[in-house]
């Protein structure tokens, strides 16, 4: 027995080292951390249990049957985030840069499985090179059979994944499958095909962090939900991510003790939206204000800023929060604004999370971009997903809901379940002067009688109340109290049941 | 002839000074009324009077300076009487005539006395008259080099030699002997003639280090007139003050009364009543001479308030109203220490620019009774949620502490600061703390050129000492703790062995790295400085009742009140402290050791980049990529607050790429343009 327990240690000893001291302190160069260090930091510490530790290829060409390293270039198991169970994998790139073989393929399947079996989130840490070319069509065969479990975890368990090292060809589509890509700065990026090969194509000269950088994917690309400085900030945020979303679609939110009060006023919202119609504010300045404690998980922070989605929490349980900012493009909807939300608002309906909603919107962006660009379907692509939601719905209109925006921004009418309005709000087809210039065209000749009709058409609509009369609004509130309102509602909520029509799955206007 | 006290009075004012005037009005049962400008519709003044009354767009000067629209305000509600604060019109003889005329009582001084002291030559020769000292000098033109020798010598070493026609340091000399009084004059005749075009010289005493110290007086209608002591004002900015006191460190008794007598004989030798203050420049040798007289209530006032525990606004007012002082000379008795820091809604870090925007967060210390025997008094004129404009005064509270001597009151104003909280504009804080801590500022060792001679390249937060590293490293590691302590209540947790973290944390700012343990629960913590006490671990015992989401920590450390701003960071937490500022990751031991591997990330070199100063909206670029720019050319202009800023090369250069496009909405920092 004693002998074989050495045995065991030496055996673990040799695998825990990977590819070496040597490509791990040139991993260390680099400000890139081990695949097992990774794992120490975005686990509890101790609680990682490790799987296949003593994995090899089975590859016979080329020589590789001379080279073997036991983990075969990704490590995985699973361990808990803050007490709560997560499987993982990381990518090891000090073995064969992290290439997929058939081997380290099916490792990451046996994880997935689990994963889905145990109904628990899944977190894959990307650095690595690609398909083992060694091995060609088995690993192409790895690659299919993981995207396969990619797409029937989805929805079912929350998948994410963290690039923090090359990642490119057929490494791409796996995290592309998930709920969140997280990139690190500066030392990962991401691209189906690298700058040689653009070269070669297109003529195009490109650097990788060009071509696929953090700095390209959370701005330009929309690939990534969010990017750190480095490894260990990273990770450190992904524990904090964690502790936003459940287990699994069936699970409920998980809920941390608050500190925050739920009756807590603030009279300063009273002023935040400004006298004029066309001065913007900030909306996070209201999210802070009303969430748990001012904690925003914010996701896609810098792309198509003229909209805001994160996480965030009311009575330590977990929300998503969806606002236009008045601050950028006036808050408009455009089609890259009605994508990032889109996706966000249908993360949370599969997962139980309730969404809030604050509304500013003065509609969708007129031109020949949008509409070429196909703003009409990317628009209903937002309409759709809350259309779809049947997860608790609480909406805020603070000023601007015109148009078709307003239908779309969580209303009443696509089953929003608790809608307010701040007096200040205007829920119309249009703006007033807009719509007086329509209404009255033959009298626009006439600059004092068409701002009579612009004041008549402000006078009648540019307020809550006509929708308020029709039942569109369920309450007039004071912003200073919005906090208390939307806490009542997501408690009133907790038990909500509303079930659409069955169906194999729905027809979103991709 | 006293009447009955007034049973309304308007108040012509805003801001800080404004509700101030109004809390005691409101003590003496008087009614007041606000005006206010558009632009200040909304602000704590309006809300906090028992009427307010529209006077005007957002310019001052067709608002709060337009004299009619102030007496048709008092006419229209019916006040007696108007305090006009300080500033705008406090000091307007114009004004105080057109109360007058309409029956309506100016609370403040005579007409006469505001005009003789308005003018600065007819001041001096009021000032000579009365027998107050002034700066001795040459009567008039000195004729040669012999006369300038006699005459600095009569006037006593140093002297400075000036032309009548100088400036900006052209044609000045600073001369300490007769052999440089000599040569000064020569030199300075011959700069002013080459420069000026005049070569007319004047010589006066040179005061080396001066001071700002001022007298408060107080007078009725009745001929009697008190002085209530100094004031030091010596902390100032491009002749702006900031920090002013009472006492003053300079003064001994008799150089006090001395002052005093003077500040009292100018008053009453201009039939002067209501409240008033006569400026002195003092020498370190205590020697001092009139600089003016200002004829309103000052800024600075609450220092003297606290020391002699009168309050001024309400003398001014019952001198308005005809009464007789209720105090005479020998009851002004001086108790403590008082320093009065003035909030300024400027940007440290960018040479005091001023700052504009939405006050996302205000939160000033507490007032009352504090730690010890001290107090502290808030005078704010805005509140959360307010608007800070461009249109006015960029003061938007001064924060007040009195204490039984000055390192009291001095160590009362640095816990305050620390507790006062402001976001959503950039303001002086940082500075006025790093100020408390200055070894210099805490000696009393002072001079109007302190602050260009201790920051002469600006402002930077100080750099931790021990005390400080210590306290910002225990309220790291204990707020770490309660979020760790809390997430062991999260829901979901595996059903045996949940969540279970280390107790030893490595915090990291500033290239340091402590090694600590933590243990407690709110309110009271124990934090192990591992390997730090003699022969051990030190332990330092913390008790706090803060929250998370909360800006300010506020508790013990080791004993000590301690406040601590705070502000979660990526991997830690950002932390203010005695004009400290922290960015401290709070890392377990082995996060720490692996975070040794990380590449420290270079702030991108931004003098090659035009970056934008303020949030706002790009109006046009005036440049091309490949152009040449010189120095001061025009770049790009933005719009802020419907002000066009015009941005300007700081150096000559060439446009490499240009980032943004008219229209665009920019941040604060974005990056306009890059130069090659």
């Amino acid at each position: 027995m004693k002998e074989i327990v050495a045995a065991l240690e030496a055996r673990r000893e040799t695998a825990r080292l990977g590819g070496g001291e040597k490509r791990i302190d040139a991993q260390h160069k680099r400000g890139k951390l081990t695949a097992r260090e990774r794992l120490e930091l975005l686990l509890d510490e101790g609680s990682f249990e490790e799987f296949d530790m003593f994995v090899e290829h089975r590859c016979t060409d080329f020589g590789m049957e001379q080279q073997k390293i036991p983990g075969d270039g990704v490590v995985t198991g699973w361990g808990t985030v803050n007490g709560r169970t997560a499987f993982v994998f990381a990518k090891d790139f000090t073995v064969f840069g992290g290439s997929l073989s058939e081997a380290h393929a099916r490792k990451i399947m046996k994880i997935q499985d689990m994963a889905l079996r145990a109904r628990a989130p899944i977190i894959g840490l990307f650095d690595a090179g690609g398909a083992r070319i060694q091995e060609g069509v088995a690993a192409l065969g790895g690659y299919g059979e993981v995207f396969q479990r990619n797409v029937l975890a989805s929805g079912v368990i929350p998948q994410i994944s963290v690039i923090m090292g090359p990642c490119a060809g057929g490494d791409v589509y796996s995290p592309a499958m998930t709920d969140f890509i997280f990139m690190v700065r500066d030392t990962s990026y991401m691209f189906v095909t690298g700058p040689d090969v653009v070269k070669t194509v297109t003529n195009e000269t490109v650097t990788p962090e060009e071509l696929g950088g953090a700095s390209i994917h959370t701005t330009k690309s929309s690939i990534a939900d969010g990017a750190y400085d480095n490894d260990v900030a990273t990770l450190i945020q992904m524990r904090r991510l964690m502790d936003f979303l459940p287990a699994n679609n069936v699970d409920d939110v998980p809920e941390l003790p608050s500190f925050d009060d739920a009756d807590r006023i603030e009279p300063s919202l009273d002023t935040l939206v400004p006298d004029s119609p066309n001065k913007p504010y900030d909306i996070k300045e209201l999210i802070l204000k009303v969430a748990d404690e001012g904690d925003f998980f914010e996701l896609q922070e810098a792309y198509a800023k003229n909209i805001v989605i994160g996480f965030g929490r009311m009575e330590g349980r977990t929300v998503g929060f969806v606002a236009n900012q008045p601050m950028v493009l006036a808050g408009v909807l455009d089609s890259d604004a009605s994508r990032k939300a889109a996706r966000f608002v249908r993360f949370c309906d599969c997962f139980n999370i309730p969404i809030v909603t604050f509304v500013d919107v003065p509609g969708f962006l007129p031109g020949t971009a949008q509409e070429y660009g196909g703003l009409i379907k990317h628009g209903a692509k937002l309409l759709f997903a809350y259309a779809e939601a049947t997860v608790p719905k609480v909406t805020v209109i603070t000023r601007k809901a015109y148009g078709g925006a307003y239908d779309v921004m969580s209303s009443k009418h696509i089953r929003g379940d608790v809608n307010y309005a701040w007096p200040t709000a205007e829920i119309a087809v249009m703006g007033p002067k807009g719509a007086a210039e329509i209404l009255y065209r033959s009298e626009l000749g006439d600059p004092d009688r068409i701002a009579a009709r612009i004041k008549e058409y402000e006078d009648r609509f540019a307020n809550p109340f006509v929708a308020a009369e029709r039942g569109y609004i369920d309450e007039v509130i004071r912003p200073r109290s919005t906090r208390r309102r939307v806490a009542r509602a997501l408690a009133m909520l907790r038990s909500k049941q509303l079930e659409n029509p069955w169906k194999k799955h729905d027809n979103i206007p991709l | 002839m006293t009447r009955l006290m007034f049973s309304k009075i308007l108040i012509a004012n805003r801001g800080e000074i404004a509700c101030r005037v109004m809390r005691t009005a409101r003590a003496l049962g008087i009614a007041t009324v606000a005006v206010h400008s558009e632009a200040d519709k909304d602000a704590l003044h309006v809300d906090l009077a028992d009427e307010a009354v529209a006077i005007g767009p957002a310019p001052a000067a067709e608002s709060y300076l337009v004299v009619e629209r102030i007496v048709d305000a008092c006419k229209a509600t019916g006040a007696e009487a108007v305090h006009p604060g300080y500033g705008f019109l406090s000091e307007n003889a114009a004004f105080a005539e057109a109360l007058a005329a309409a029956g309506i009582v100016f609370i403040g001084p005579p007409v006469e006395a505001i005009r003789a002291m308005g003018d600065k030559i007819e001041s001096k020769r009021a000032a000579d008259r009365a027998g107050v000292s002034t700066v001795p000098g040459s009567a008039g033109v000195v004729a040669d080099a012999d006369e300038a020798v006699r005459i600095a010598g009569e006037i006593g070493y140093p002297v400075m030699i000036k032309a009548s026609a100088g400036g900006g340091g052209k044609g000045m000399r600073v001369a300490h002997s007769a052999e440089e009084a000599r040569e000064g004059f020569e030199r300075a005749r011959s700069e002013a003639k080459s420069s000026f075009g005049d070569d007319r010289i004047f010589i006066e005493k040179f005061i080396v280090e001066p001071r700002h110290v001022e007298i408060q007086v107080l007078g009725d209608t009745h001929g009697n007139v008190i002085h209530l002591g100094e004031r030091e004002c010596s902390i100032q900015r491009r002749n702006q003050k900031i920090v002013e006191e009472a006492p003053s460190p300079l003064l001994d008794q008799a150089t006090r009364e001395a002052m005093g007598a003077q500040a009292v004989a100018l008053a009453k030798a201009v039939g002067y009543h209501s409240a008033g203050t006569v400026e002195f420049v003092a020498g370190q040798d205590k020697s001092f001479y009139f600089l003016e007289m200002n004829t309103r209530l000052q800024v600075e006032h609450p220092v003297t308030e606290l020391v002699t525990g009168i309050d001024l606004v309400e003398q001014m007012i019952r001198v308005a109203a005809g009464e007789a002082l209720a105090i005479a000379q020998p009851d002004v008795r001086l108790n403590g220490w008082a320093v009065e820091s003035r909030i300024y809604a400027e940007d440290p870090y960018r040479n005091f620019l001023p700052s504009i925007g939405r006050l996302v967060r205000y939160q000033p210390p507490e007032a009352g009774p504090a730690e010890g025997e001290a107090f502290v008094r808030v005078d704010s004129g805005v509140r959360e949620g307010g608007e800070i404009s461009m249109y006015y005064d960029p003061m938007i509270a001064k924060l007040v502490t009195h204490g039984p001597d000055r390192a009291a009151a001095v160590a009362q104003m640095g816990r305050s600061l620390d507790a006062f909280h402001i976001a959503g504009i950039e303001h002086n804080i940082p500075f006025l703390s790093a100020l408390m801590e200055h070894p210099r500022w805490r000696e009393g060792r002072l001079s109007t050129g302190f602050i260009d001679e201790e920051y002469p390249d600006g402002f930077q937060p100080r750099s931790a000492d021990e005390a400080a590293e210590r306290v910002i490293t225990a309220v790291a590691v204990v707020i770490d703790h309660i979020g760790n302590t809390r997430r062991q209540g999260i829901s979901g947790q595996l059903a045996s062995g949940g969540y279970g973290f280390p107790a030893r944390r490595v915090v990291r700012f500033d290239g340091r790295e402590i090694r600590l343990s933590v243990s407690g629960a709110i309110p009271d913590f124990s934090v192990a400085f591992l390997g730090e006490g003699a022969g051990g671990d030190e332990l330092v015992s913390v008790h706090s009742h803060w929250l998370p989401g909360r800006p300010v920590w506020s508790g013990m450390v080791a004993g000590s009140q301690v406040h601590v701003q705070v502000r979660p960071t990526v991997t830690g937490y950002a932390l203010a402290h005695r004009g400290v500022m922290a960015f401290a990751d709070v890392f377990t031991e082995r996060e720490a050791e692996l975070a040794a591997h990380m590449i420290e990330k270079v702030p991108p070199d931004t003098s090659k980049m035009l970056l934008c100063p303020m949030p706002g909206l790009v109006v046009s670029i005036a440049v091309e990529p490949g152009q040449e720019v010189k120095a001061g050319e025009a770049l790009a202009i933005v719009e802020a607050m419907k002000m066009e800023n015009v941005l300007r090369a700081e150096r000559d250069g060439v446009v490499a790429r240009i980032n943004v496009e008219p229209g665009d909405s920019l941040a604060v920092d974005d990056v306009i343009m890059e130069f090659e």
